[in-house]
């Protein structure tokens, strides 16, 4: 029974994730309001029929806002994911590959990353380069590659002892040949489960950053950015801040869910 | 056992120097001239000039490293930029704050992931398991700086029972310590859950069931007292999270913290202050960790033998 309830969960965050998405690609067309566009005799005003999650503090579409800011979150999570897998991967393959010395100081480097709580070292980088959308990507995927690379390598270190890999070695196939068609595909469904738990972990880090004010500025649209400003009227108008962290929560939820559904597959004994 | 102290507290040396190196880059990755960035554009040469004096930015690098190094090991960690006050002074003011605001959202945590984590898992595969389950993974997805403000308008606003903001009683405390524990919570009981049906499925506990002992009393005598060896180890690991949490929590609910203090010499640019800040977070989390191997040493003999 619990497996099946949980593969309705990993469904679920499969529909969440794929409506967030089509959402965010759509924005434009599906909304007669632009995200921009300001009605300032009515600001504040709450959800009608016209303006379904209502208006913010400059007389704004809030929905066509948190639409938008679903690009934003979906791009960054997409971007740190992307390139801290791919840097994990390689990073992670040739320590476990090759160990020894090479191994030892890689080690070194993510002990030091890892001593370090993850978003603390996010906020202390966006902190010294200046807030911007880029900088947040850069500070994410700075602490985000460890993960990937200790889950690579692990996994790399067993698999180079396969027979298979012993076989190809044996064969004369050289080593990216090994790394890349042999050892790396070995720990492709655990980077799975990773990227997808790695994407609701960057779009909450990218939202947090915002919220401090340290990330997506003005008048660009973020959730966090949106929860943060909608704080001063959180009295008569709080649905500026219910709503877009609604949506946050949500799709946080969904990549939550789809992630655990994965590994549910992956590994059964769980 | 001696000799796994010393070589846990001897690896921890390496990541400490690690820490301190990346806190002082810090500084030097500020594009520009750091000193003239925490002045501003309109600031005079000459009191430009000053500052970089002051924070010892004209010396060169290696031996701006081993100054930073010696002061930073007697505890000196620069002085103020914008109060003129040494930097280890205002951050000890504000240690109390933090650590009474990470231990009560610790207990909350606790005291909720336990209960949850063990109805889950004495009700496996039932709908209360996958109920308990969900709620965990919902704690885990629903942010912080979103719960703070949520719990204020229900709590402070609406009904009127708790303060807003500040520090003092014991009431100021509460929404924090709930919208800060709340996550941990989600985590630690997805891990209680998991650790006890490790232990439930041991032969200790069937056996003890064979010789009479009732269901309640073989999990919380047996199951349950074995499984917190683990969970001892994951709520100390977790302190980093609350510490970053901390970060947020502090700033919405203007709890006078270190995090709050980061976050502030953040938007006044008073770089010696985030360098101090984030060290000192940083050096707590090693420390928490090293005291988390080395109790788990104690508690698990087999660790000292690896």
């Amino acid at each position: 029974m619990t497996r099946r309830l949980r593969s309705g969960q990993a469904r679920a965050g499969l529909i969440i994730v794929a409506l967030v998405v089509a959402g965010a690609v759509a924005a434009p067309w599906l909304l007669p309001w632009d995200a921009a566009t300001q009605d300032l005799p009515h600001r504040l005003q709450g959800p009608t029929w016209q303006h379904w999650f209502g208006l913010d503090e400059l007389g704004r579409d809030i929905l066509a806002r948190v639409l938008l800011g679903a690009r934003v979150s979906l791009l960054v999570g997409i971007i740190v994911v992307g390139v801290s897998s791919v840097v994990g991967m390689a990073v992670g393959g040739v320590s476990g590959y090759y160990g020894g010395r090479l191994d030892q100081v890689i080690g070194r480097v993510m002990d030091v990353l890892m001593a370090f709580p993850g978003m603390l070292l996010a906020i202390a980088l966006v902190a010294v380069l200046g807030p911007s959308l880029i900088n947040v990507v850069l500070a994410l995927a700075v602490i985000g590659w460890v993960g990937y690379a200790r889950l690579v390598r692990g996994q790399v270190l067993r698999a180079r002892e396969f027979e298979y890999v012993t076989a190809a070695k044996a064969l004369g196939a050289r080593t990216p040949r090994i790394l890349l068609q042999h050892v790396l595909p070995t720990a492709l469904p655990p980077l799975l489960v990773q990227a997808t738990l790695g994407m609701a972990g960057a779009i909450l880090s990218e939202a947090a950053l915002s919220f401090l004010g340290l990330g997506v500025q003005p008048p660009t649209p973020s959730w966090g950015t949106m929860i943060n400003g909608g704080r001063v009227h959180l009295l008569d108008a709080p649905h500026l801040t219910i709503f877009p962290g609604l949506f946050l929560a949500i799709v946080v939820l969904g990549f939550n869910f789809l992630g655990d559904g994965l590994r549910d597959a992956i590994d059964p004994r769980r | 056992m001696l000799r796994y102290f010393i070589r846990r507290v001897l690896l921890a040396v390496p990541v400490l120097l690690g820490v301190a190196t990346l806190v002082f880059s810090l500084i030097h990755l500020v594009p520009g001239d750091p000193a003239q960035a925490m002045m501003g554009d309109g600031a005079a040469p000459q009191d430009v000039a000053e500052l970089r004096k002051n924070l010892g930015l004209d010396q060169p690098l290696l031996s701006q490293y081993a100054t930073f190094l010696r002061h930073a090991i007697t505890g000196d960690l620069g002085t103020s930029f914008r109060t003129g006050q040494p930097v280890t002074t205002m951050i000890l003011e504000r240690v109390p704050a933090t650590v009474e605001l990470a231990v009560a959202s610790m207990i909350v945590a606790i005291l909720i992931a336990i209960p949850l984590g063990v109805i889950a898992a004495v009700r496996r595969g039932t709908a209360v398991d996958v109920a308990a389950m969900t709620f965990a993974l919902a704690g885990v997805s629903i942010p912080n700086f979103w719960l703070g403000p949520l719990l204020a308008i229900v709590f402070s606003v609406e009904l009127g029972w708790l303060p807003v903001s500040g520090r003092g009683t014991l009431a100021n405390l509460v929404l924090p310590a709930i919208s800060l524990g709340l996550a941990l919570a989600a985590i630690l009981a997805r891990m209680t859950r998991a650790s006890l049906l490790d232990e439930l499925n041991e032969l200790y506990v069937r056996a003890a069931r064979a010789r009479g002992v009732s269901r309640s009393a073989s999990i919380a005598t047996h199951a349950l007292r074995n499984s917190m060896v683990p969970l001892l180890t994951i709520i100390a690991l977790q302190f980093g999270a609350v510490l970053t949490g901390a970060v947020i929590t502090e700033t919405i609910f203007a709890w006078p913290g270190i995090g709050r203090l980061l976050i502030q010499s953040i938007g006044f640019r008073d770089y010696p202050m985030v360098q101090g800040c984030i060290l000192l977070i940083a050096v707590t989390y090693v420390a928490v960790n090293l005291a988390t191997d080395l109790m788990y040493g104690v508690l698990d003999p087999r660790i000292r033998f690896e």
